[in-house]
């Protein structure tokens, strides 16, 4: 138990998590963004650029994360000198917060494309019928309950998100969760299993609420129909 | 078509100013694919050796087919393992004893939440130290354990909402003809539950294989790590990574297709219409 303990004092195991979470904060913030004017490309009646909304998400969603991250340190600031930041490690942190957006953008177009297909077409006919316009309509009847219905399935990305920043590894961020685990696991060899157990339920404590609000929020916002 | 709902069927005017876009976007796109080009021209990426000797007989014989062997065997196994740790757990969840069902859901809802990374380090770790397997082996029994935990929660969850969505007039006629409610559960709800949930499974099956390429970190031997070597030879990372990718792509947007098929084909058969969403990797906390 004291060598247990002891670990806590040798290692910054809450540094590792908040490592992570910044990590998903900017990432969540670039890939709603990005997100966001995907699900208007797709859903826009523009043909080259749904073509495009499409191609992305279908392209990025069946590619693994683990490439994605390997590319941008190996193919964009190995081979190409590609940075973010002047300084070293704050590099492959935008890196990889850049890679994760990227990634999640695609599951963040299509939480959105389905809110927006949750809205029965007769409530933009009626809006249509009481004379409002586009911009009017979509504002007012369609959007609210769009994002209704997209609340659940972004908050599952918010979840996937948080789980995937461990990725962020292969993209040289040393400090975050699943590589200071790492690091604890070869040097405390008689210590696996609570290593493992503490890491585990650190991410249990920060994933089960998250999945509890978004239910909780969906049911509050829920659309009688 | 999803844009009927923000979208009314274009009059004359609009339909001109659609078109004007479309091609202002089809202009951007090319401008874009150029500025990538030139780009990469510009850093000598271009040159056709690089991108020739990802397609020579060396290349594929020695590295991304063998790699890509790997990472089929890993995801092959993980996922009839997951299929049969998904009914367990499923059945669990469903079970009649307070016991089991908690338990089950504790099992399930653990795993989900967990990222499925840290599994693979810790099983690679474990697996190596007390040596249950051959110590070259670990890192592949550990993404195959890990895909396994995590993926058949998912199954699982797949199957209790499955059955929960079956007319409760399944369970009634089974119990109603003598079978016990476990049996019901077992010949006549499940396999019902099964055929409703075959578009999700499948495109769980597309998280399985990416996830494979987690593996990567612990050292297994998949297709992104012979990719990587290979290219460490040759100087194209960003060549072979592109090609790596462009494999995982193929196989995994075929597999979407074939969700989709199924949906479409199984949406026909059902009396209600209605099947699990293929996309229902969105809906569980899945992903990944």
């Amino acid at each position: 138990m004291e060598k247990y303990l002891s670990l806590f004092t040798e290692y910054n195991i809450p540094a590792a998590f908040w490592v992570n979470i910044q990590l998903t904060f900017w990432a969540a913030i670039g890939a709603l963004v990005l997100g966001t004017v995907l699900a208007m490309m797709r859903i826009s009646p523009v043909r080259s650029f749904a073509a495009f909304g499409t191609g992305y998400v279908n392209i990025i969603r069946n590619t693994p994360l683990t490439i994605i991250l390997l590319f941008g340190v190996l193919a964009l600031y190995n081979q190409l000198g590609f940075t973010l930041s002047s300084d070293f490690d704050q590099n492959f942190f935008n890196l990889a917060v850049m890679g994760l957006a990227i990634y999640h953008a695609a599951f963040v177009c299509e939480a959105i494309r389905s809110g927006v297909n949750t809205v029965p077409v007769g409530q933009a006919e009626a809006a249509r019928a009481i004379g409002l316009s586009f911009f009017p309509a979509a504002r007012e009847v369609i959007l609210p309950q769009a994002f209704r219905g997209s609340v659940v399935p972004l908050g599952n990305v918010l979840i996937a998100l948080i789980k995937n920043s461990t990725v962020a590894a292969v993209s040289s961020v040393a400090i975050e969760a699943s590589s200071v685990m790492k690091q604890m696991l070869e040097f405390e060899s008689n210590l696996i299993i609570p290593i493992f157990a503490t890491f585990a339920i650190g991410f249990v404590i920060i994933v089960i609420p998250v999945g509890v609000l978004t239910t909780w929020l969906s049911k509050k916002l829920a659309v009688a129909r | 078509m999803s844009a009927s709902v923000l979208f009314d069927t274009p009059g004359p005017k609009a339909k001109r100013r659609i078109l004007l876009i479309n091609i202002i976007g089809v202009l951007l796109l090319l401008a874009l694919l150029v500025v990538v080009v030139i780009g990469l021209a510009n850093k000598g990426q271009m040159e056709p050796s690089l991108w020739a000797t990802m397609f020579t007989s060396n290349a594929w014989t020695n590295f991304l087919l063998p790699g890509l062997i790997n990472t089929l065997k890993a995801a092959g196994l993980a996922i009839v393992l997951s299929i049969v740790f998904g009914l367990a757990f499923g059945m669990g969840l469903l079970s009649e004893l307070k016991a089991l069902r908690w338990f089950s859901t504790i099992i399930v809802e653990f795993f989900r939440a967990v990222p499925v990374l840290l599994l693979i380090v810790f099983f690679n770790i474990l697996l190596s130290r007390t040596g249950i397997v051959n110590g070259t082996d670990s890192p592949f029994w550990a993404v195959v354990i890990s895909l396994m935990l995590y993926n058949g929660s998912v199954v699982a969850e797949l199957v209790r909402s499955g059955v929960r969505n079956l007319p409760k007039g399944q369970r009634e006629a089974g119990i109603a003809i003598g079978l016990t409610t476990n049996q019901s559960l077992r010949l006549i709800e499940i396999p019902q539950a099964l055929v409703a949930m075959l578009p999700a499974l499948i495109g769980q099956f597309v998280v399985i294989l990416k996830d494979s390429a987690l593996g990567y970190i612990v050292g297994f031997t998949e297709l992104l790590f012979y990719s990587r070597t290979f290219a460490s030879a040759n100087g194209n990372m960003l060549q072979a990574l592109l090609v790596a990718a462009a494999i995982f792509i193929i196989i995994n947007f075929a597999l979407s297709k074939l969700a989709e098929i199924v949906s479409r084909r199984l949406s026909s058969r059902m009396p209600d219409g209605k099947t699990a969403d293929p996309d229902a990797e969105l809906e569980a906390p899945a992903l990944a």
